[in-house]
């Protein structure tokens, strides 16, 4: 951390916090004056499975920043075993537990 | 008459349980990573606590572990949190009556795990006036448990070997996966989704994270407008 001085990290630290809340909280502020046409109300029914599965395909694909596109990767072995319990049983901690033990079993068992 | 917001708050509390499950072992490895990076204690929680973003503190924190200035990381906070207007936007409608007091700790709190944990509340039980409380609760679950998971990790972090290899950033994914997984249940949703995923590996290359973005709304636009040809073409 050679260009950052410790000071610098406090103001970043702010600077990050203000970009953030206001991302989040613009829209909010002015509820009452903004309004949103109807084609992207509906549309937004749509962000959240498309905004989070453009996080988790990249982050079980590429696990250390290169594409693992193979069978040795434990990342894509406990996703698709999510992808599976999640899509048969619906049931958000039975996905998380059960694909958080395959995932750990392989990388500490047979890797 | 209103029901009382008690148990509205609680059931979002139980409802956050789940993505806590996930959450946990991600904010201990941030703890870690944090520290590794070269922030100090106060700094790592400081950034768990006041920033409050998860993807984006890890972005930031390998930022400055590369040496990036800091004009760059607060940029690429802007573009990775960006998604959170979307959500600010779908929830829109739905906090307009609320006052500001209300709305500043709910906009501060306005995260994918929370989105995702009490939006669908938003839309099947449209007419309760006791929404924000489920939302309030989800938010308020989810902040003190990133909180402890970061400070968890601050202390285990110095103390055991190897553990920012020990994979514990799958657990994201995992809760990402259970989140979304549910949705999947029609054409439009499973064809917004596949295109989101399949846009987020091709433009995965491209800096700061703007695939995110790119691969979001184009993901939204082919489910809104598959929706929209079923629906015509059922009508004729």
């Amino acid at each position: 951390m050679s260009s950052v001085s410790q000071l610098n990290v406090w103001l970043l630290i702010g600077l990050m916090a203000l970009v953030t809340f206001t991302i989040r909280y613009a829209l909010y502020a002015r509820a009452n004056s903004v309004s949103l046409p109807p084609k992207l109300e509906q549309a937004l029914k749509y962000s959240a499975p498309c905004v989070l599965t453009a996080i988790w395909v990249p982050a079980i694909l590429f696990p250390n920043g290169e594409l693992a596109l193979h069978s040795d990767n434990p990342y894509l072995f406990g996703g698709l075993i999510a992808m599976a319990i999640g899509l048969w049983k619906k049931n958000i901690l039975l996905t998380i537990v059960t694909s958080m033990v395959c995932f750990f079993a392989m990388k500490w068992l047979v890797l | 008459m209103v029901e009382s917001p008690k148990a509205p708050f609680l059931k979002g509390i139980i409802d956050a349980l789940p993505l806590i499950v996930g959450g946990v072992p991600f904010g201990i490895i941030f703890g870690t990573l944090s520290l590794n990076a070269g922030l100090d204690v106060w700094q790592t929680i400081g950034l768990s606590s006041i920033v409050f973003a998860g993807s984006a503190q890890f972005v930031a924190v390998g930022m400055l572990a590369a040496g990036t200035s800091l004009g760059f990381i607060v940029g690429a906070t802007l573009i990775v949190n960006l998604r959170h207007l979307i959500y600010a936007a779908s929830l829109l409608p739905h906090v307009k009556h609320l006052p500001q007091r209300w709305r500043i700790p709910l906009g501060f709190l306005l995260i994918d795990e929370v989105f995702a944990a009490t939006y669908p509340r938003y839309l099947n039980n449209a007419d309760c006036g006791n929404n924000h409380w489920h939302y309030l609760g989800v938010g308020v679950a989810f902040y003190v448990s990133w909180n402890v998971a970061t400070i968890v990790g601050i202390l285990f972090g110095a103390n055991i070997e190897g553990i920012a290899d020990w994979g514990l950033d799958f657990a994201m994914s995992a809760t990402f996966i259970g989140m979304v997984m549910p949705h999947l249940v029609n054409k439009p949703m499973v064809a917004g989704v596949m295109c989101s995923g399949v846009l987020a590996v091709l433009t995965y290359s491209l800096p700061h994270k703007i695939g995110l973005v790119i691969s979001s709304v184009a993901g939204m636009s082919v489910g809104y407008m598959l929706e929209q040809w079923l629906h015509h073409k059922d009508q004729s």
